[in-house]
């Protein structure tokens, strides 16, 4: 952690409120986003028990699966998740914009521009908590690989038709909310203590209630005392009066509500089956959708108070204005999802089970340099941040009082300006760091020259650089693109643009260190299943 | 005297075993059937002198040699290096087209060719470069061969970028040092055998098991008091000895301690080979002023009794002057801070790094700011087994540890935790582990001190 994030969160401890750790929004948030509260079964992964989902705060739509072990049952979830998310993701699918992007001509080899679509806006998925990514990545993997009767009449138990798609863009939105700055898929946990650092540990930030009680405590409480409650007060009955954002649910509601309403529907059904005629049919349906609706409404008290927390956390980053290069990171966004879509309308097959060498050496060169570009463009966005940075040593402001120009020795003599700043702050600077500062939106190079000896006793230091670049290609620097005197200024020793990695071999050229290209031993159909033993029967 | 002097090297002629090594590997690297050939490396058990003997056979022998290195500084000294053994090769150093892109003694050597463009150093014996710049490359026809430098320091992904090159390779490096890191998570790959975050080697023996592999056994740099300590710790499976007898060296000092904690802990180290400053218990911010006031004073006290040390090289003691001396830390800022104390105390020169950017140097004495000096919580940047030997293993004469009282106990109340992942070979031995083993060896050479 560093040192200006345990000061606010000791500053958050001594006043009983969160304290800003950002004064902009560095998350992109769509203005209408799909918002999934998903609860999973105790014990049982990858079994969903119910969902609370839909784009609108006062009419989510809610799903539940009354009996999780049965697999009908689950499948009927997964169609109606299909039916709400699909048609969502569909509807950003259609409004295109003109693109231009560099691609390898297959015939000169050259780059050359082509004309593409790029989706003009990208739906945006939210979920409670980072158990919540897990679980959308956990329905991915669960549905990508399932054939419809439609795709294969052979298929023992075949899922209804949209299911395997739903699970492709699950994977794609699991796999995007990995690279950082994304905004595809967003905790909100996650984000909300990017922008506020509360009293409590980063483990405890990841519960949804006790967080939101931190940042807007009710009144006449401390976040601390707000917390402690979410976290812990329950009812008469021993039930949690906010409940955790889930996927999990609390063991308190698995077994004294949850289970008796489960085994209820279960003998319902069993008696439904033995029903010899219909008027006790009847009678024993009306039992059986009574027992039912008991689960609905079990479930949806357990997650609409996150739901309803989920809108007010939205709310609440809402009030931020949005930094000045998120929404740069949402046009990446925007090509990521357009991408996608290309995939799925060209009928490419799903996601593949395990990365190959290259497209997982692929992925993490992506999030190295977006990690990168992350942290840089956070602290240019928003002053709060960099005095972060200016903290640690990464970055230094201050005023500039004096410029003497001197020119780079060779035939073509360019401007080299030495500059002097004053600054209060201590930065880690060695001999001929470069150091960067933002000019018109671009970074300009710096190079640091040696330390003047200070004049005052306040602690201040004086900084002589040379500027090295972006002064225009005449003898005499362009106009505004060397400090002046008096100049307040902001130098950083990291740079805020990163270059683009060093291209890799396709899949089909991988070399003999790294197991050559991916064929069909490296990819088997399916792994064969553990033999049973005699301890797998009991 | 004699017999029993001849008995002894029978025994263990440590400059007898270094070369059958040797041996067998360029045996290996010019004449074997495999694609690969993996050399392990203690802490300066002679591995830039390999690389650049084999760089040489294979150059002699007609074989077109491409040099993979880390780090710009790493590829210019083994060009100089080259240079020096074989002042005639025609050597190419492929450099990035930044400024400064390498250093300005490339230029005084006459065979060495200088390029941004792989294509202006086609056809000489050996083209030398960064795993950075070479993955930009382009050929037509690989390379025969190539030497991979600091292979285990090197990241898959890396090597997936430049395995196209060389048809065979040499890899070289040190497994005991710091593994490659990522600043992302890759949990996901974890236990692929391709996992683009584990260290090169790691990938290319799984996908190629039947490599011959090689061990160096015999450190020339590390003391004969400390090649014992950082072997068990460090390498428990793949011992190795030190090249120098207790006898060989000596660090002496011409002032007599003033009684001074920093004085008794350098007449400790110079005994002994090792020292720890013991601050009392506390836990304190990274840059803690007081260690970092300690870690300068013992420098300041290094240079100013005239310190000189006597070893194999040569008969007369050489002075301890501040270009032989290191502090090592492992932040960043903390290092800047024992920069910032040092200049107060008047002393410049002394290499002050972290442990990141001390591997593969060489030092007389180094001072070391213990990585859990201080601290609440052992992390596992923290215990990592790699950053604790690259600092424990620079020096040629002796090691000074500062640290504060308490970390046995810190040890003990943090055990490892890290998740176990699937498929991925755990690596013995673990931080935890070898933090004890070091910690027990320097409490015997204990001076406590209040500042």
């Amino acid at each position: 952690m560093s040192l200006i994030a345990t000061l606010a969160r000791l500053e958050a401890v001594s006043t009983g409120r969160a304290q800003p750790a950002a004064t902009v929004r560095h998350r992109h948030l769509s203005a209408r986003p799909l918002v999934l509260v998903p609860l999973t079964t105790a014990g049982e992964a990858g079994a969903p028990l119910g969902a609370l989902v839909g784009d609108d705060r006062d009419a989510p739509r809610l799903l539940v699966v009354p009996q999780p072990r049965d697999r009908d049952l689950r499948f009927a979830f997964l169609a109606e998740l299909a039916d709400v998310v699909l048609p969502f993701i569909d509807s950003y699918a259609d409004t295109v914009e003109a693109a231009e992007r560099s691609e390898t001509d297959p015939e000169t080899g050259k780059r050359v521009k082509v004309e593409v679509e790029l989706c003009a806006d990208a739906p945006q998925l939210i979920v409670p908590s980072r158990a919540g990514l897990d679980f959308v990545r956990l329905l991915g993997r669960s549905m990508r690989f399932r054939r419809t009767a439609e795709q294969d009449p052979e298929t023992p138990y075949p899922a209804p038709p949209r299911v395997p798609l739903l699970g492709r863009w699950f994977t794609h939105y699991g796999e995007r909310a990995r690279v950082p700055g994304s905004a595809l898929l967003l905790a909100l946990t996650d984000v909300l203590s990017r922008h506020w650092a509360t009293g409590q540990s980063t483990l405890e930030d990841q519960h949804l209630g006790a967080l939101l009680a931190w940042i807007d405590p009710p009144d006449g409480e401390s976040g601390a005392e707000a917390a402690m409650r979410a976290e812990l007060a329950r009812d008469a009955q021993g039930q949690l009066l906010w409940p955790p954002a889930g996927p999990a649910t609390d063991p308190a509601f698995d077994n004294k509500l949850l289970a008796p309403a489960i085994e209820k529907y279960d003998r319902a059904r069993t008696a439904l089956a033995a029903a010899e005629d219909g008027e006790s049919a009847d009678d024993r349906l009306g039992e059986l959708t009574a027992a039912e609706r008991e689960i609905r409404a079990l479930v949806e008290s357990r997650t609409r108070p996150t739901w309803d927390a989920v809108w007010r956390g939205l709310d609440l980053l809402g009030t931020l204005p949005e930094g000045a290069h998120a929404a740069d990171r949402w046009t990446r966004d925007r090509w990521s999802f357009t991408g996608h879509r290309d995939r799925v309308v060209a009928g490419e097959p799903p996601q593949p089970r395990r990365d190959d060498a290259v497209t997982a050496a692929n992925k993490l060169a992506t999030r190295e340099r977006e990690q990168a570009r992350l942290e840089a463009q956070e602290a240019l966005d928003d002053p709060l941040v960099m005095a972060g940075r200016r903290l640690s040593g990464e970055a230094f402001a201050g005023e500039v009082t004096d410029v003497v120009m001197a020119y780079s020795e060779g035939k073509r003599p360019s401007p080299r300006p030495l500059v002097t700043v004053r600054t209060d702050d201590r930065p880690q600077l060695g001999e001929r760091v470069k150091v960067y500062r933002s000019l018109g939106g671009k970074p300009q190079a710096a190079e640091f020259v040696g330390h003047e000896d200070s004049p005052g006793t306040d602690g201040s230091s004086i900084v002589v650089l040379r500027v090295v670049d972006k002064m225009g290609r005449g003898k005499e620097p362009e106009a505004g693109s060397v400090p002046e005197r008096g100049d307040l200024v902001c130098f950083t020793l990291f740079e805020h643009e990163q270059r683009g990695g060093a291209k890799l071999p396709d899949a089909d050229q991988t070399p003999w260190t790294h197991g050559g290209p991916p064929g069909e031993e490296a990819a088997p159909a399916l792994p064969a299943a553990d033999p049973v033993t005699e301890e797998d029967v009991l | 005297m004699n017999t029993a002097h001849t008995q002894q090297a029978a025994v263990f002629d440590p400059g007898a075993a270094a070369g059958r090594t040797t041996d067998a590997i360029l045996h290996d690297t010019l004449h074997g059937t495999h694609r690969g050939v993996v050399v392990d490396s203690p802490p300066g058990a002679g591995k830039s002198t390999l690389v650049v003997r084999a760089a040489l056979e294979l150059a002699e022998a007609g074989r077109p040699l491409m040099v993979i290195a880390q780090t710009n500084a790493q590829v210019d000294d083994l060009v100089v290096r080259l240079a020096e053994k074989n002042p005639e090769l025609p050597v190419g150093r492929l450099h990035s087209s930044d400024s400064d892109p390498y250093d300005k003694a490339l230029d005084e050597l006459t065979n060495v060719r200088k390029s941004a463009k792989a294509a202006e150093l086609a056809g000489l014996d050996v083209v030398i470069s960064t795993a950075a710049k070479w993955a930009h490359v382009k050929v037509d026809e690989p390379w025969r061969h190539a030497i991979v430098d600091e292979a285990y320091q090197m990241r898959s992904d890396a090597l997936l970028a430049v395995a196209g090159l060389f048809e065979r390779a040499l890899f070289v490096g040190d497994p005991g040092q710091l593994d490659p890191f990522s600043i992302v998570g890759a949990e996901q790959w974890a236990g692929l055998s391709y996992d683009p975050s584990a260290s090169a080697v790691t990938t290319l023996l799984a996908h190629n098991p039947e490599l011959p592999q090689h061990r160096l056994p015999v450190s020339w740099r590390l003391p004969a008091s400390a090649a014992p300590l950082v072997s068990a710790a460090f390498y428990p499976y793949t011992p190795f000895r030190s090249g120098t007898g207790h006898g060989d060296r000596k660090l002496a000092f011409a002032v007599p301690s003033d009684g001074s904690g920093p004085d008794r802990v350098l007449d400790e180290a110079a005994e002994s080979g090792w020292g720890l400053l013991e601050l009392p218990a506390r836990h304190t911010p990274r840059t803690d002023p007081e260690a970092v006031r300690a870690v300068a004073m013992v420098v300041r006290r290094m240079l100013d009794r005239g310190g000189a040390a006597t070893s194999e090289r040569g008969p007369e003691p050489t002075p301890l002057t501040a270009d032989r001396i290191a502090v090592g830390t492992a932040h960043r800022d903390q290092a800047a801070a024992v920069r910032a104390a040092l200049a107060e105390l008047g002393v410049a020169d002394v290499t002050v790094d972290t442990a990141n950017r001390l591997q593969g140097r060489e030092f007389d004495v180094t001072v070391v700011l213990h990585p859990l000096s201080g601290r609440p919580d052992a992390t596992a940047f923290h215990l990592e087994t790699g950053r604790l030997c690259v600092l424990a293993s620079r020096h040629r004469h002796a090691c000074v540890v500062v640290c504060r009282a308490g970390v046995t106990d810190l040890l003990d109340d943090h055990p490892s935790t890290e998740p176990v992942q699937l498929g991925v070979t755990v690596k013995f031995p673990d931080g935890w582990e070898a933090n004890h083993a070091v910690l027990s060896h320097l409490a015997e050479h204990r001076v406590a001190w209040r500042p």
